[in-house]
């Protein structure tokens, strides 16, 4: 067993790659890319399940638990250290899952061209297992910054209207943010010779680092976490990618690698600059929830809907992490868990009803739950998840952050933040309201019903289940994400007040 | 007392010399119906064994030949090994694309060979003389080459463009090395380090150091010596441009780090920053021109401008780890570039008749394999990480924070950024589906075994500098601690003041 932990992260990066080139040397006949994909995202799957049965919870545990530690390249000292805590324990899983998910989503959806989707798919799950998993701070980067390209180039070849020009807002928008990052990682190792986690946040910790300076390096990191999440006012690339990225790519391209980030490398490494800057940030969230809440009420676009609805949904999370109280940062963890499955299963079915129907303007959809009972009970089912019906999954993280806002940062600031929630009902709803109720629309009518099949119902089975037991049993999850986040609350309660 | 016959200090050089003459006599010898092809295969093994010899040199003692004129050292086994692989690659392209019928084959292959000898000899010469006959061999070389594409109006424009400019660099370069002769009373470089600091008239040597940098940088196409650039990469045929765009750079980049760092090292404070201006304004120029390209060559041309910027950021490095990553630099960047242009000859063709971005519309659909090519090779120009492109900015950047350059390094992220804007516009329209109505459309030649072996050396060149660079890591360290640097604290003092 001792063989198997000390390689599974190794072998969790590993599976995805090799089934990339497995799919490229492939003819492109009969599917065969979709099952090869297919078959690499499940055993992935398969793989990362490992990590919570064997993740030790136990109070002596080492925080890091699989580590594996080898010198990669020894000057400048970069080390291949990947290891996982309970911060990105489930965001791996989740990785994990939401890969076979997307092999579903794409297997109609991509006609042509399979092999090289599929090849960069899976190069991206790659990427964003690397993000979670790297402790190194170079490794870190280069995944980071690895998971840019396979997105936009496949944003700019499948594109349902203007791929190319999609894909370069998408691409500029995040890589020049992570040109500061890069400067600051390299400044972090030019004062300290190492890029390790460990070692620098001892190295920030003790003091011995220019104060100026580092209020830059953590500006620099911050900036780029926040585009990419993406927090208000530079959500500017998001709309445009959502109506462009091929669906299985639109669930995943917001979100979790930055907010994660910005829980382990912000807050984590730099918690008394973290601790400045957070009412900002703060402020920042709520103006987000709000905006963006409002703006996905006056949507006339689903996939823009929903782009809106995410920038509300992940400023929410913003604001539990940046409200820097423990019940926020659980929440925060736990509602990425929730609004990466959620997200999964809406992603999956507006796909199916735009690949059927050829059209995301909602006007044109209406009347559709007579004639597609399945897709329409589904879609009720994962929209409730959305806007945080209680027992359903929604509701315990926005719940927490919420308590966390209201009694650990301040009462105005979680009451406005509650309205984004009351807003979001409202869009969600009349979303269901506008495509599945009302009358029969001429598109509608003029389509024969096909609803979910088997293959269809064989993923969204689960995720449903998954959304109610998350609701039902939360623990499950937060008992494992608080050993992630009690240490980040110490350091920062330390150091914040040392700082003072 | 120097145990080392002189030749074994030459040996590359001598076996690329008989390489080249050996095509040549063929050429002239064999009938004239027989196909010139196999004279490209006579010209790569002779590339191939240079490049085995330089090798070999590793085993020999670190020293000097030819009455102190050559030397081989880790340093220069680094640039050999460089160039005489660039050369192997460029030969293999030019054998499946050059056309069956056109006149000179054989000229073309020896000119090659014989540019690679004088490029070669300059990463060995330690003494300034011998430096400006290196230059003169690779240069007339090159000049050739540019123009070999004579029945093109353009091709003759570029050689003459490059020929016209080129004399003047060289003649700046010469001129140089004169006043620094004046200066010292010798041309050997290492005498001419010790002499410096003890030398009367310390004008003299500073102007003979800004006309040699002139010359240099003008081979490595910095700003504000760049301006031939685009135009004869655009007139060149787009092997010769693999050629020209990486291996006389990599000799000139070897030349510029000998002058700075091992003949004037206590001129630090003068060449430093001016180094560090032409690296920010090769980096902007470069960069913010490419982005108003839409040939793909002339876009590649600023491309490389840029990164000439890229590199020189390395030389703000604390003590010789500027030499080390600008090594590391110019390696991961040979291998990328000779790449990229391998893929467009094979896109374009000979005689590029489609020669802008709009015309690669749809690749990827036409020809999956060179499209992903292309992507990949945009890619590691672009520095995504896991290629060679990334890892060689990273560490230039690295080097540079060593030595305090914030400034300069954040102006070459950003720079990096820009630029990743119209790499990626290429990478885009090559991903786009082909538009229904263009029929006439360029159709990808054929892939043959020796441009197949050359794109394979290519990218193989490209991961293995991204994802295990620690061989030629260690290389170009071991390379930059045969160039005495000064140690970091024994900053000298004010150089303005003859001493």
């Amino acid at each position: 067993m001792n063989e198997i932990n000390n390689s599974i992260l190794t072998l969790i990066l590993l599976m995805p790659l090799v089934g990339a080139l497995l799919v490229l040397l492939v003819p492109d006949r009969a599917k065969l890319p979709n099952w090869i994909a297919l078959a690499t995202t499940l055993a992935t799957f398969v793989l990362t399940l490992h990590l919570p049965a064997h993740f030790s919870r136990a109070a002596d545990a080492p925080r890091f638990q699989f580590e594996v530690s080898r010198l990669w390249i020894e000057k400048p000292a970069i080390f291949y250290h990947l290891g996982v805590d309970g911060l990105s324990l489930w965001l791996v899983v989740l990785v994990g899952l939401l890969a076979p998910i997307g092999v579903v989503a794409s297997w109609n959806a991509i006609k042509e061209r399979r092999k090289i989707f599929f090849a960069l798919f899976l190069v991206q799950q790659t990427a964003m297992l690397g993000v979670f998993l790297s402790l190194d701070l170079m490794l870190y980067y280069g995944f980071w910054e690895l998971s840019l390209a396979p997105m936009a180039i496949l944003i700019a070849m499948y594109g349902r209207k203007d791929g190319p020009r999609a894909a370069l807002k998408f691409f500029l928008f995040t890589f020049i943010p992570s040109a500061p990052l890069l400067v600051a990682i390299l400044w972090l190792y030019a004062k300290t010779g190492s890029f390790d986690f460990a070692t620098l946040q001892l190295w920030v910790a003790s003091g011995a680092l220019p104060a100026g300076p580092l209020c830059w390096v953590a500006l620099a990191f911050l900036f780029a976490f926040a585009v990419k999440v993406p927090v208000f006012p530079l959500h500017g690339w998001l709309a445009d990618t959502f109506s462009e990225a091929p669906v299985a790519l639109a669930m995943v391209v917001a979100g979790k690698l930055g907010l994660y980030s910005m829980l382990r490398f912000h807050i984590g490494l730099f918690p008394a600059q973290a601790r400045a800057v957070a009412p900002l940030l703060v402020g920042l969230a709520v103006v987000g929830i709000l905006y963006g809440a409002c703006l996905a009420l006056v949507q006339s676009d689903f996939w823009r809907l929903m782009a809106f609805a995410a920038l509300s949904h992940l400023s929410l999370i913003t604001l539990g992490i940046y409200g820097l109280t423990l019940t926020g940062w659980e929440g925060a963890v736990y509602q990425i868990l929730k609004h990466g499955v959620v997200d999964g299963a809406l992603f999956l079915l507006l796909g199916l009803l735009y690949e059927r129907y050829q059209t995301s303007e909602i006007a044109a959809y209406g009347g559709l739950a007579a004639k597609l009972p399945r897709t329409a009970t589904f879609f009720v089912i994962a929209t409730l998840g959305m806007i945080g019906l209680p027992i359903l999954g929604g509701f315990v993280g926005e719940f927490m952050i919420l308590l966390g806002t209201f009694t650990g940062v301040s009462k105005g600031w979680a009451m406005a933040a509650t309205l984004g929630v009351i807003l979001g009902a409202a869009y969600m709803l009349s979303l269901v309201q506008r495509i599945f109720y009302g009358p029969e629309s001429g598109l509608v009518a003029a389509k024969a019903a096909d609803d979910l099949r088997l293959g269809q119902l064989a993923v969204l089975a689960p995720l449903v289940v998954l959304i109610f037991a998350m609701g039902v049993a939360p623990m499950l999850w937060l008992r494992t994400i608080e050993t992630g986040v009690h240490p980040q609350r110490l350091s920062t309660l330390f150091y914040g007040e040392g700082a003072r | 007392m120097n145990p080392v016959p002189d030749l074994y200090r030459i040996l590359p050089e001598v076996v690329l010399t008989l390489s080249g003459v050996a095509v040549m006599l063929l050429d002239a010898s064999l009938p004239s119906y027989w196909a010139r092809r196999p004279l490209g295969w006579v010209a790569a093994i002779g590339s191939t064994l240079a490049l085995w010899a330089s090798l070999w040199q590793l085993s020999l003692p670190e020293g000097t030949g030819f009455s102190g004129t050559v030397e081989t050292s880790a340093f220069t086994v680094f640039f050999h090994v460089l160039i005489c692989g660039i050369v192997l690659v460029t030969l293999l392209l030019s054998l499946d694309t050059l056309p069956e019928d056109s006149h000179h084959q054989g000229e073309f292959y020896a000119l090659v060979v014989f540019g690679a000898v004088g490029m070669c000899l300059l990463t060995a010469a330690v003494e300034l003389l011998l430096v400006f006959i290196a230059l003169e061999i690779s240069s007339i070389a090159t000049y050739v080459l540019v123009g070999y594409r004579k029945q093109t109006a353009r091709g003759a424009e570029a050689a003459i463009k490059y020929f016209l400019l080129g004399s003047f660099a060289t003649a700046f370069l010469l001129y140089g090395i004169a006043l620094i002769f004046g200066a010292t009373g010798t041309t050997e470089i290492y005498a001419i380090a010790q002499a410096v600091p003890f030398a009367v008239n310390h004008a003299l040597i500073l102007a003979g150091l800004g006309l040699m940098l002139v010359g240099i940088l003008f081979k490595v196409s910095a700003v504000p010596f760049h301006v031939w650039t685009p135009d004869v990469y655009e007139g060149a045929s787009s092997p010769v441009v693999a050629l020209i765009s990486t291996a006389p750079k990599a000799a000139a980049f070897a030349l510029l780090l000998r002058v700075i760092y091992e003949m004037l090292p206590t001129l630090r404070p003068v060449w430093s920053p001016l180094l560090w201006v032409v690296a920010v304004l090769s980096m902007t120029v470069g960069n913010l021109a490419a982005l108003r390209q839409t040939n793909v060559k002339r876009m590649l041309a600023y491309s490389s401008i840029a990164h000439a910027g890229y590199l020189l950021a390395a030389l703000a490095g604390l003590g010789n780890e500027g030499i080390m990553a600008a090594s590391f630099y110019i390696a991961a960047y040979a291998a990328m570039n000779v790449g990229i242009f391998a893929v467009i000859t094979l896109t374009q063709g000979y005689d590029e008749r489609r020669p802008l971005i709009a015309d690669l519309r749809g690749l990827v659909y036409r020809s999956p394999m060179l499209g992903s090519l292309l992507i990949f090779f945009l890619a590691s120009l672009i520095g995504i990480p896991f290629t060679g492109g990334f890892f060689g900015k990273f560490i230039s950047f690295s080097t540079a924070i060593g030595g305090g350059a914030i400034w300069l390094v954040m102006i070459g992220v950003l720079n990096s950024g820009l630029a990743a804007a119209y790499y990626l516009r290429l990478a885009l329209v090559a991903a786009q589906r082909p538009e229904q109505e263009v029929k006439e459309t360029i159709a990808p030649q054929q892939v043959g075994i020796a441009v197949g072996a050359g794109l394979l050396m290519a990218v193989a060149a490209t991961l293995a500098l991204g994802i295990l660079p620690g061989t030629v890591l260690r290389a170009a360290d071991a390379g930059a601690h045969t160039l005495e640097a000064p140690p970091a604290e024994n900053a000298p003092v004010n150089p303005m003041l003859p001493q």
